[in-house]
Protein backbone atom coordinates (compact mmCIF):
# COMPACT_ATOMS: atom_id res chain seq x y z
CA UNK A 1 0.00 0.00 0.00
CA UNK A 2 1.46 3.48 -0.57
CA UNK A 3 1.84 6.16 1.88
CA UNK A 4 -0.31 8.32 -0.05
CA UNK A 5 -3.26 8.01 -2.80
CA UNK A 6 -4.83 10.21 -4.63
CA UNK A 7 -7.82 8.43 -6.22
CA UNK A 8 -9.86 9.66 -9.10
CA UNK A 9 -9.54 13.30 -7.39
CA UNK A 10 -12.71 15.67 -8.66
CA UNK A 11 -13.10 19.39 -8.10
CA UNK A 12 -15.10 22.33 -9.21
CA UNK A 13 -15.97 25.58 -8.19
CA UNK A 14 -18.91 27.22 -8.63
CA UNK A 15 -22.65 26.27 -9.84
CA UNK A 16 -24.98 25.76 -12.87
CA UNK A 17 -23.38 27.91 -15.91
CA UNK A 18 -20.52 29.65 -14.14
CA UNK A 19 -19.36 26.00 -13.14
CA UNK A 20 -15.18 25.76 -13.24
CA UNK A 21 -13.83 22.32 -13.16
CA UNK A 22 -10.49 22.46 -11.51
CA UNK A 23 -9.26 19.39 -11.82
CA UNK A 24 -10.50 15.89 -13.38
CA UNK A 25 -10.28 11.86 -12.22
CA UNK A 26 -7.02 12.92 -11.06
CA UNK A 27 -5.24 9.85 -9.80
CA UNK A 28 -1.73 8.89 -8.26
CA UNK A 29 0.02 7.42 -5.53
CA UNK A 30 3.19 8.32 -3.87
CA UNK A 31 5.52 6.02 -1.56
CA UNK A 32 6.97 6.41 1.77
CA UNK A 33 10.55 8.54 1.16
CA UNK A 34 9.19 9.75 -2.35
CA UNK A 35 9.73 13.38 -3.78
CA UNK A 36 7.08 13.87 -6.51
CA UNK A 37 6.63 16.83 -8.36
CA UNK A 38 3.62 18.32 -9.45
CA UNK A 39 4.05 19.73 -12.83
CA UNK A 40 1.60 21.55 -15.13
CA UNK A 41 0.66 24.35 -17.08
CA UNK A 42 -0.45 27.76 -15.21
CA UNK A 43 -4.21 27.46 -14.18
CA UNK A 44 -4.19 23.33 -14.64
CA UNK A 45 -5.54 23.23 -10.71
CA UNK A 46 -2.25 22.29 -8.86
CA UNK A 47 -2.84 24.70 -6.03
CA UNK A 48 -6.40 23.09 -6.00
CA UNK A 49 -4.67 19.36 -5.77
CA UNK A 50 -2.23 20.23 -2.76
CA UNK A 51 -5.69 21.98 -0.69
CA UNK A 52 -7.16 18.95 -1.13
CA UNK A 53 -4.43 16.24 -0.27
CA UNK A 54 -3.65 18.58 2.61
CA UNK A 55 -7.37 18.75 3.79
CA UNK A 56 -7.98 22.09 3.21
CA UNK A 57 -10.26 21.35 0.62
CA UNK A 58 -13.03 19.02 0.44
CA UNK A 59 -12.93 17.33 -2.76
CA UNK A 60 -16.19 17.01 -4.91
CA UNK A 61 -15.58 13.82 -5.80
CA UNK A 62 -12.93 10.46 -5.47
CA UNK A 63 -10.66 11.08 -2.52
CA UNK A 64 -7.06 11.26 -1.21
CA UNK A 65 -5.85 8.56 1.14
CA UNK A 66 -2.97 8.45 4.02
CA UNK A 67 -2.46 5.42 5.45
CA UNK A 68 -5.41 3.99 4.02
CA UNK A 69 -7.71 6.33 5.90
CA UNK A 70 -9.44 9.15 3.55
CA UNK A 71 -8.26 12.57 4.19
CA UNK A 72 -11.42 14.61 5.81
CA UNK A 73 -9.74 17.36 6.99
CA UNK A 74 -5.73 18.84 7.85
CA UNK A 75 -4.08 15.44 8.86
CA UNK A 76 -1.83 15.45 12.00
CA UNK A 77 1.03 13.93 9.68
CA UNK A 78 1.44 16.06 6.86
CA UNK A 79 2.35 20.13 7.27
CA UNK A 80 2.47 22.73 4.17
CA UNK A 81 4.70 25.43 2.86
CA UNK A 82 2.78 27.79 1.06
CA UNK A 83 4.20 29.89 -1.89
CA UNK A 84 3.48 33.17 0.09
CA UNK A 85 6.09 33.17 3.09
CA UNK A 86 5.50 36.60 3.83
CA UNK A 87 1.56 35.63 4.24
CA UNK A 88 2.07 32.70 6.00
CA UNK A 89 4.42 33.47 8.87
CA UNK A 90 2.84 34.99 11.95
CA UNK A 91 4.13 38.48 11.74
CA UNK A 92 3.33 39.22 15.17
CA UNK A 93 6.06 36.06 16.27
CA UNK A 94 9.66 35.72 16.56
CA UNK A 95 10.57 33.49 14.13
CA UNK A 96 11.35 30.60 17.57
CA UNK A 97 7.50 31.38 18.00
CA UNK A 98 6.45 30.78 14.86
CA UNK A 99 8.35 27.58 14.63
CA UNK A 100 6.96 26.51 18.09
CA UNK A 101 3.73 27.53 17.59
CA UNK A 102 1.88 24.78 15.82
CA UNK A 103 3.75 22.40 18.60
CA UNK A 104 0.95 23.26 20.67
CA UNK A 105 -2.01 21.31 19.72
CA UNK A 106 0.81 18.30 19.77
CA UNK A 107 0.60 17.76 23.79
CA UNK A 108 4.31 18.88 24.25
CA UNK A 109 5.38 20.90 27.18
CA UNK A 110 6.47 23.61 27.03
CA UNK A 111 10.40 22.87 26.94
CA UNK A 112 9.96 20.01 24.31
CA UNK A 113 8.58 22.59 21.98
CA UNK A 114 11.13 24.97 22.03
CA UNK A 115 14.01 22.23 22.08
CA UNK A 116 12.08 21.09 18.85
CA UNK A 117 11.90 24.39 17.41
CA UNK A 118 15.39 25.29 18.04
CA UNK A 119 16.40 21.84 16.57
CA UNK A 120 14.29 22.62 13.26
CA UNK A 121 15.32 26.29 12.91
CA UNK A 122 18.99 25.51 13.03
CA UNK A 123 18.20 22.56 10.66
CA UNK A 124 17.81 25.22 8.28
CA UNK A 125 20.50 27.34 9.48
CA UNK A 126 18.80 30.08 11.03
CA UNK A 127 20.04 29.76 14.99
CA UNK A 128 21.43 33.35 14.39
CA UNK A 129 18.04 34.90 13.87
CA UNK A 130 15.96 33.03 16.71
CA UNK A 131 14.68 36.00 18.14
CA UNK A 132 14.19 38.04 14.88
CA UNK A 133 10.81 38.53 13.40
CA UNK A 134 9.97 36.94 9.98
CA UNK A 135 9.83 40.81 8.34
CA UNK A 136 13.38 41.93 9.07
CA UNK A 137 14.47 38.79 7.10
CA UNK A 138 14.73 38.39 3.48
CA UNK A 139 12.55 36.15 1.78
CA UNK A 140 14.53 33.01 0.99
CA UNK A 141 14.87 33.56 5.00
CA UNK A 142 11.44 33.36 5.44
CA UNK A 143 10.95 30.74 3.33
CA UNK A 144 13.78 28.76 5.53
CA UNK A 145 11.78 30.07 8.69
CA UNK A 146 8.44 28.70 7.27
CA UNK A 147 10.29 25.35 6.22
CA UNK A 148 11.87 24.90 9.48
CA UNK A 149 7.84 25.21 11.13
CA UNK A 150 7.24 22.46 8.98
CA UNK A 151 9.85 20.15 9.84
CA UNK A 152 9.28 20.80 13.39
CA UNK A 153 6.24 19.73 13.33
CA UNK A 154 7.85 16.07 12.39
CA UNK A 155 5.03 15.42 9.31
CA UNK A 156 5.35 12.13 7.47
CA UNK A 157 4.21 14.14 4.51
CA UNK A 158 5.40 17.46 3.53
CA UNK A 159 3.45 19.60 0.73
CA UNK A 160 5.03 22.58 -0.97
CA UNK A 161 2.81 24.99 -2.97
CA UNK A 162 5.00 26.34 -5.28
CA UNK A 163 7.58 27.24 -2.30
CA UNK A 164 10.43 29.06 -4.29
CA UNK A 165 8.51 30.95 -6.49
CA UNK A 166 9.33 34.40 -5.37
CA UNK A 167 12.82 34.61 -4.43
CA UNK A 168 16.36 35.19 -6.64
CA UNK A 169 17.50 32.12 -8.30
CA UNK A 170 20.58 32.11 -5.98
CA UNK A 171 18.59 31.69 -3.27
CA UNK A 172 16.19 29.51 -5.00
CA UNK A 173 19.22 26.65 -5.64
CA UNK A 174 20.11 27.18 -1.81
CA UNK A 175 16.41 26.33 -0.90
CA UNK A 176 16.32 23.23 -2.92
CA UNK A 177 18.87 22.13 -1.99
CA UNK A 178 18.35 22.60 1.57
CA UNK A 179 15.11 20.65 0.68
CA UNK A 180 16.94 17.54 0.06
CA UNK A 181 19.44 17.68 2.59
CA UNK A 182 15.77 18.12 4.80
CA UNK A 183 14.27 15.30 3.44
CA UNK A 184 16.92 12.71 4.22
CA UNK A 185 17.73 14.16 7.59
CA UNK A 186 13.96 13.95 8.89
CA UNK A 187 13.07 11.24 6.20
CA UNK A 188 9.65 13.02 5.44
CA UNK A 189 7.88 12.72 2.36
CA UNK A 190 7.54 15.26 -0.16
CA UNK A 191 4.47 16.24 -2.82
CA UNK A 192 5.93 19.69 -4.48
CA UNK A 193 3.90 21.95 -6.70
CA UNK A 194 5.70 23.92 -9.03
CA UNK A 195 5.88 25.16 -12.72
CA UNK A 196 9.18 25.43 -13.33
CA UNK A 197 9.94 22.11 -15.23
CA UNK A 198 13.91 22.29 -14.34
CA UNK A 199 13.28 22.50 -10.24
CA UNK A 200 10.49 19.77 -10.83
CA UNK A 201 13.56 17.30 -12.55
CA UNK A 202 16.27 18.47 -10.47
CA UNK A 203 14.24 17.80 -7.05
CA UNK A 204 12.11 14.44 -7.85
CA UNK A 205 12.15 10.69 -7.77
CA UNK A 206 9.17 11.30 -9.85
CA UNK A 207 7.41 13.59 -11.69
CA UNK A 208 3.41 14.25 -12.31
CA UNK A 209 2.83 16.11 -15.32
CA UNK A 210 -0.45 17.38 -15.46
CA UNK A 211 -2.73 18.46 -18.80
CA UNK A 212 -3.93 22.16 -18.77
CA UNK A 213 -7.50 22.48 -16.93
CA UNK A 214 -9.57 20.16 -15.93
CA UNK A 215 -6.45 18.71 -14.49
CA UNK A 216 -5.41 15.54 -15.05
CA UNK A 217 -2.59 12.87 -14.79
CA UNK A 218 -1.06 13.63 -18.23
CA UNK A 219 2.07 11.43 -17.83
CA UNK A 220 4.13 10.07 -14.76
CA UNK A 221 7.85 10.38 -15.05
CA UNK A 222 10.28 8.57 -12.95
CA UNK A 223 13.69 10.64 -12.50
CA UNK A 224 16.78 8.65 -11.71
CA UNK A 225 19.59 11.12 -11.78
CA UNK A 226 22.09 9.76 -9.26
CA UNK A 227 21.89 11.32 -6.12
CA UNK A 228 22.87 13.28 -3.87
CA UNK A 229 22.08 15.56 -6.69
CA UNK A 230 24.41 19.10 -7.15
CA UNK A 231 23.11 22.45 -8.82
CA UNK A 232 26.11 22.53 -11.06
CA UNK A 233 26.85 18.32 -12.00
CA UNK A 234 23.41 17.15 -12.00
CA UNK A 235 21.92 19.87 -14.34
CA UNK A 236 24.78 19.29 -16.76
CA UNK A 237 24.38 15.86 -17.10
CA UNK A 238 22.59 14.88 -20.37
CA UNK A 239 19.97 13.17 -18.53
CA UNK A 240 19.22 15.86 -17.15
CA UNK A 241 18.42 17.63 -20.61
CA UNK A 242 16.97 14.71 -21.90
CA UNK A 243 14.65 14.52 -19.04
CA UNK A 244 13.66 18.43 -19.43
CA UNK A 245 12.78 18.53 -22.74
CA UNK A 246 10.48 15.33 -22.09
CA UNK A 247 8.98 17.01 -19.43
CA UNK A 248 8.29 19.88 -21.69
CA UNK A 249 7.10 18.19 -24.26
CA UNK A 250 4.55 16.96 -21.99
CA UNK A 251 3.26 19.73 -20.36
CA UNK A 252 2.77 21.04 -24.08
CA UNK A 253 1.14 17.89 -25.52
CA UNK A 254 -2.62 18.32 -25.86
CA UNK A 255 -4.22 16.00 -23.48
CA UNK A 256 -5.04 12.55 -25.07
CA UNK A 257 -8.76 11.80 -25.70
CA UNK A 258 -9.69 15.51 -26.11
CA UNK B 1 17.70 66.48 9.26
CA UNK B 2 16.31 70.33 8.67
CA UNK B 3 12.70 69.37 7.93
CA UNK B 4 12.31 67.38 10.49
CA UNK B 5 14.02 70.19 12.66
CA UNK B 6 11.30 72.52 11.33
CA UNK B 7 8.51 70.31 12.31
CA UNK B 8 9.17 69.85 15.77
CA UNK B 9 9.64 73.83 16.24
CA UNK B 10 6.15 74.25 13.91
CA UNK B 11 4.78 71.44 16.29
CA UNK B 12 5.73 73.38 19.32
CA UNK B 13 5.46 76.85 17.81
CA UNK B 14 1.83 76.81 16.70
CA UNK B 15 0.51 76.37 20.22
CA UNK B 16 2.91 79.05 21.92
CA UNK B 17 1.82 81.39 19.55
CA UNK B 18 -2.16 80.37 20.18
CA UNK B 19 -1.57 80.70 23.73
CA UNK B 20 0.69 83.96 23.52
CA UNK B 21 -2.31 85.64 21.24
CA UNK B 22 -4.67 84.24 23.46
CA UNK B 23 -3.29 86.02 26.69
CA UNK B 24 -2.68 89.57 24.42
CA UNK B 25 -6.39 89.07 23.32
CA UNK B 26 -7.12 88.70 26.86
CA UNK B 27 -5.31 90.88 29.19
CA UNK B 28 -7.06 93.92 28.03
CA UNK B 29 -10.56 92.20 28.26
CA UNK B 30 -13.25 93.54 30.38
CA UNK B 31 -15.67 91.23 29.57
CA UNK B 32 -17.11 88.88 32.31
CA UNK B 33 -17.25 85.64 30.02
CA UNK B 34 -13.87 86.18 28.98
CA UNK B 35 -11.81 86.88 31.51
CA UNK B 36 -8.02 87.47 31.14
CA UNK B 37 -5.60 84.64 30.56
CA UNK B 38 -3.56 85.18 33.16
CA UNK B 39 -7.09 85.00 36.03
CA UNK B 40 -7.78 81.93 34.13
CA UNK B 41 -4.65 80.58 34.75
CA UNK B 42 -4.22 81.25 38.15
CA UNK B 43 -7.47 80.02 38.93
CA UNK B 44 -6.15 76.99 37.42
CA UNK B 45 -3.46 76.61 39.66
CA UNK B 46 -5.87 77.03 42.37
CA UNK B 47 -8.61 75.03 41.68
CA UNK B 48 -6.93 71.92 40.14
CA UNK B 49 -3.32 71.95 42.06
CA UNK B 50 -4.37 69.89 43.60
CA UNK B 51 -7.65 70.94 45.52
CA UNK B 52 -10.29 69.17 43.34
CA UNK B 53 -8.04 66.47 41.64
CA UNK B 54 -9.80 64.13 44.28
CA UNK B 55 -13.19 65.37 44.43
CA UNK B 56 -13.66 65.95 40.82
CA UNK B 57 -10.58 64.73 38.68
CA UNK B 58 -10.91 61.08 40.00
CA UNK B 59 -14.36 60.61 40.11
CA UNK B 60 -14.55 61.71 36.32
CA UNK B 61 -11.26 59.03 35.88
CA UNK B 62 -12.70 56.69 37.39
CA UNK B 63 -15.90 56.53 35.20
CA UNK B 64 -14.03 56.67 32.03
CA UNK B 65 -11.83 54.06 32.95
CA UNK B 66 -14.40 52.00 33.98
CA UNK B 67 -17.06 52.65 31.07
CA UNK B 68 -13.90 52.17 28.57
CA UNK B 69 -12.76 48.58 29.90
CA UNK B 70 -16.39 47.39 29.51
CA UNK B 71 -16.66 48.51 26.69
CA UNK B 72 -13.07 46.86 24.97
CA UNK B 73 -13.95 43.96 26.98
CA UNK B 74 -17.37 43.97 24.95
CA UNK B 75 -16.41 45.41 21.55
CA UNK B 76 -13.48 43.28 21.35
CA UNK B 77 -15.39 39.78 22.49
CA UNK B 78 -18.57 40.47 20.65
CA UNK B 79 -16.52 41.90 17.31
CA UNK B 80 -14.34 38.55 17.28
CA UNK B 81 -17.15 36.43 17.72
CA UNK B 82 -19.00 38.28 14.62
CA UNK B 83 -16.03 38.60 12.63
CA UNK B 84 -15.35 34.96 12.89
CA UNK B 85 -19.29 33.94 11.98
CA UNK B 86 -20.68 35.24 8.85
CA UNK B 87 -24.05 34.25 9.35
CA UNK B 88 -24.16 35.85 12.64
CA UNK B 89 -22.87 39.07 11.38
CA UNK B 90 -25.60 39.22 8.34
CA UNK B 91 -28.07 38.47 10.93
CA UNK B 92 -26.82 41.64 13.30
CA UNK B 93 -25.50 43.88 10.72
CA UNK B 94 -28.26 46.30 10.65
CA UNK B 95 -29.13 45.96 14.46
CA UNK B 96 -25.88 47.21 15.13
CA UNK B 97 -26.31 50.03 12.68
CA UNK B 98 -29.47 50.75 13.96
CA UNK B 99 -28.23 51.12 17.90
CA UNK B 100 -25.10 52.90 16.66
CA UNK B 101 -26.74 55.34 14.71
CA UNK B 102 -28.65 56.52 18.62
CA UNK B 103 -26.72 59.71 19.83
CA UNK B 104 -25.77 58.45 23.36
CA UNK B 105 -26.82 61.27 25.06
CA UNK B 106 -30.10 60.47 24.08
CA UNK B 107 -29.92 57.34 26.36
CA UNK B 108 -29.31 59.95 29.47
CA UNK B 109 -32.75 60.04 30.46
CA UNK B 110 -33.85 56.49 29.93
CA UNK B 111 -30.30 55.32 31.93
CA UNK B 112 -31.69 57.57 34.78
CA UNK B 113 -35.15 55.88 34.40
CA UNK B 114 -34.12 52.30 34.45
CA UNK B 115 -30.47 52.73 36.62
CA UNK B 116 -31.25 55.60 38.85
CA UNK B 117 -29.06 58.97 39.02
CA UNK B 118 -25.99 56.92 40.42
CA UNK B 119 -22.01 55.87 38.95
CA UNK B 120 -23.83 52.70 37.97
CA UNK B 121 -25.59 55.21 35.30
CA UNK B 122 -22.89 57.39 33.95
CA UNK B 123 -20.45 54.08 33.34
CA UNK B 124 -22.85 52.39 31.24
CA UNK B 125 -23.46 55.62 29.26
CA UNK B 126 -19.45 55.98 28.67
CA UNK B 127 -19.27 52.54 27.89
CA UNK B 128 -22.40 52.92 25.24
CA UNK B 129 -20.88 55.21 23.27
CA UNK B 130 -17.38 53.37 23.73
CA UNK B 131 -18.69 50.17 22.29
CA UNK B 132 -19.11 51.20 18.87
CA UNK B 133 -16.08 52.03 17.20
CA UNK B 134 -14.46 48.64 19.48
CA UNK B 135 -17.19 47.05 17.78
CA UNK B 136 -17.17 47.22 14.16
CA UNK B 137 -12.94 47.95 14.13
CA UNK B 138 -12.87 44.50 15.62
CA UNK B 139 -15.42 42.87 13.22
CA UNK B 140 -13.54 44.28 10.09
CA UNK B 141 -10.60 43.62 11.49
CA UNK B 142 -11.35 39.91 12.22
CA UNK B 143 -13.33 39.68 8.78
CA UNK B 144 -10.66 41.01 6.62
CA UNK B 145 -7.63 38.41 8.32
CA UNK B 146 -5.49 36.88 5.80
CA UNK B 147 -6.64 33.75 4.62
CA UNK B 148 -3.11 32.23 4.38
CA UNK B 149 -2.59 33.21 7.82
CA UNK B 150 -5.57 31.53 8.86
CA UNK B 151 -4.99 28.26 6.18
CA UNK B 152 -1.73 28.39 8.20
CA UNK B 153 -3.10 27.90 11.30
CA UNK B 154 -5.60 25.28 9.96
CA UNK B 155 -3.29 23.17 8.11
CA UNK B 156 -0.83 22.85 11.45
CA UNK B 157 -4.70 21.94 13.43
CA UNK B 158 -4.25 25.08 15.93
CA UNK B 159 -7.19 24.75 18.22
CA UNK B 160 -9.63 26.75 17.85
CA UNK B 161 -9.03 28.54 21.06
CA UNK B 162 -5.36 28.98 20.53
CA UNK B 163 -6.11 30.01 17.02
CA UNK B 164 -8.51 32.54 18.37
CA UNK B 165 -5.78 33.88 21.01
CA UNK B 166 -2.70 34.20 18.99
CA UNK B 167 -4.05 34.21 15.31
CA UNK B 168 -7.34 36.18 15.23
CA UNK B 169 -6.77 38.56 18.13
CA UNK B 170 -3.56 39.64 17.00
CA UNK B 171 -4.04 40.35 13.18
CA UNK B 172 -6.79 41.88 14.08
CA UNK B 173 -5.50 44.22 16.82
CA UNK B 174 -4.29 47.01 14.48
CA UNK B 175 -7.73 47.74 13.68
CA UNK B 176 -9.02 47.63 17.59
CA UNK B 177 -6.18 49.96 18.48
CA UNK B 178 -7.89 52.29 16.15
CA UNK B 179 -11.20 51.62 16.86
CA UNK B 180 -10.08 52.03 20.85
CA UNK B 181 -8.52 55.42 20.20
CA UNK B 182 -12.01 56.52 18.53
CA UNK B 183 -13.62 55.24 21.53
CA UNK B 184 -11.25 57.39 24.05
CA UNK B 185 -12.09 60.63 22.77
CA UNK B 186 -15.90 59.44 22.82
CA UNK B 187 -15.22 58.18 25.98
CA UNK B 188 -14.33 61.60 27.05
CA UNK B 189 -16.80 63.44 25.11
CA UNK B 190 -19.77 61.17 27.29
CA UNK B 191 -18.09 61.65 30.42
CA UNK B 192 -18.81 65.29 30.19
CA UNK B 193 -22.48 64.57 29.24
CA UNK B 194 -23.34 62.50 31.76
CA UNK B 195 -21.84 64.50 34.66
CA UNK B 196 -23.79 67.86 33.28
CA UNK B 197 -27.17 65.27 34.38
CA UNK B 198 -28.24 65.24 37.91
CA UNK B 199 -24.56 64.65 38.90
CA UNK B 200 -22.78 65.82 42.73
CA UNK B 201 -19.15 65.96 41.36
CA UNK B 202 -16.63 65.08 38.17
CA UNK B 203 -15.02 68.02 35.60
CA UNK B 204 -18.83 68.36 33.88
CA UNK B 205 -20.29 68.74 36.72
CA UNK B 206 -17.73 71.50 37.68
CA UNK B 207 -17.99 73.15 34.55
CA UNK B 208 -21.53 73.81 34.30
CA UNK B 209 -21.74 74.28 38.13
CA UNK B 210 -19.38 77.48 37.57
CA UNK B 211 -21.04 78.65 34.96
CA UNK B 212 -24.38 78.43 37.18
CA UNK B 213 -22.80 80.18 39.67
CA UNK B 214 -20.84 82.66 37.10
CA UNK B 215 -17.56 81.54 38.53
CA UNK B 216 -16.60 82.08 34.86
CA UNK B 217 -12.76 82.02 35.28
CA UNK B 218 -13.22 78.28 36.74
CA UNK B 219 -16.04 77.81 34.05
CA UNK B 220 -12.69 78.13 31.72
CA UNK B 221 -10.18 76.63 34.03
CA UNK B 222 -12.35 73.25 33.80
CA UNK B 223 -12.52 73.99 29.93
CA UNK B 224 -8.50 73.66 30.05
CA UNK B 225 -8.10 71.00 32.03
CA UNK B 226 -10.23 68.62 29.96
CA UNK B 227 -8.53 69.82 26.63
CA UNK B 228 -5.29 68.76 28.68
CA UNK B 229 -7.08 65.48 29.92
CA UNK B 230 -7.69 64.20 26.59
CA UNK B 231 -4.02 65.57 25.11
CA UNK B 232 -2.67 63.49 27.92
CA UNK B 233 -4.94 60.54 27.53
CA UNK B 234 -4.35 60.14 24.03
CA UNK B 235 -0.90 60.51 24.00
CA UNK B 236 -0.73 57.83 27.03
CA UNK B 237 -2.33 55.59 24.57
CA UNK B 238 -0.53 56.24 21.66
CA UNK B 239 2.56 55.23 23.24
CA UNK B 240 0.56 52.10 24.26
CA UNK B 241 -0.58 51.60 21.40
CA UNK B 242 3.19 51.62 19.47
CA UNK B 243 4.64 49.75 22.39
CA UNK B 244 1.46 46.45 21.32
CA UNK B 245 1.73 47.12 17.70
CA UNK B 246 5.81 47.23 17.30
CA UNK B 247 5.77 44.42 14.97
CA UNK B 248 2.66 45.87 12.68
CA UNK B 249 5.38 49.28 12.10
CA UNK B 250 7.56 47.28 11.19
CA UNK B 251 5.85 44.82 9.21
CA UNK B 252 4.35 47.52 7.50
CA UNK B 253 7.41 48.91 6.46
CA UNK B 254 9.02 46.04 5.01
CA UNK B 255 5.86 45.22 3.07
CA UNK B 256 5.96 48.84 1.45
CA UNK B 257 9.99 48.33 1.31
CA UNK B 258 9.58 44.94 -0.91
CA UNK B 259 6.57 46.11 -2.83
Amino acid sequence: MSLLEVDRLGMHYGQGRRVTEAIRDLSFAVERGELVSVIGPSGCGKTTLLRCIGGLLAPTSGAVVLRGEPVTGPPDEMAVVFQEYNRSLFPWMTVRQNVAFPLRGKGLTKHARRERGEEAIAAVGLTRSLDHYPWELSGGMQQRVAIARALAYQPSVLLMDEPFASVDAQTRADLEDLTLRVRDEFGVTIVLVTHDIDESVYLADRIVVLSPAPGRVQETVRVELPKPRDQIETRTLPEFTELRTHVHRAVKRPPEGV
Amino acid sequence: MRRRLLAASLELGVPVVLVAGWWLWSTRSESFYYPPLPDILSTFADTWLFERVADDVLPSLARLAAGFTIAAIFGIGLGLALGLSRPARLTLAPTVEFLRAIPTPALIPVAIVLLGIGDTMRVTIIATACVWPILLNAIDGVAGIDTTLVETARSYRVRRLDRVRWVVLPAALPQIFAGMRTSLSVGILVMVVSEMEASTNGIGFFVLQSQRTFAIPEMWSGILLLGILGYALNFGFTRIERRVLRWHRGWRASALGAA
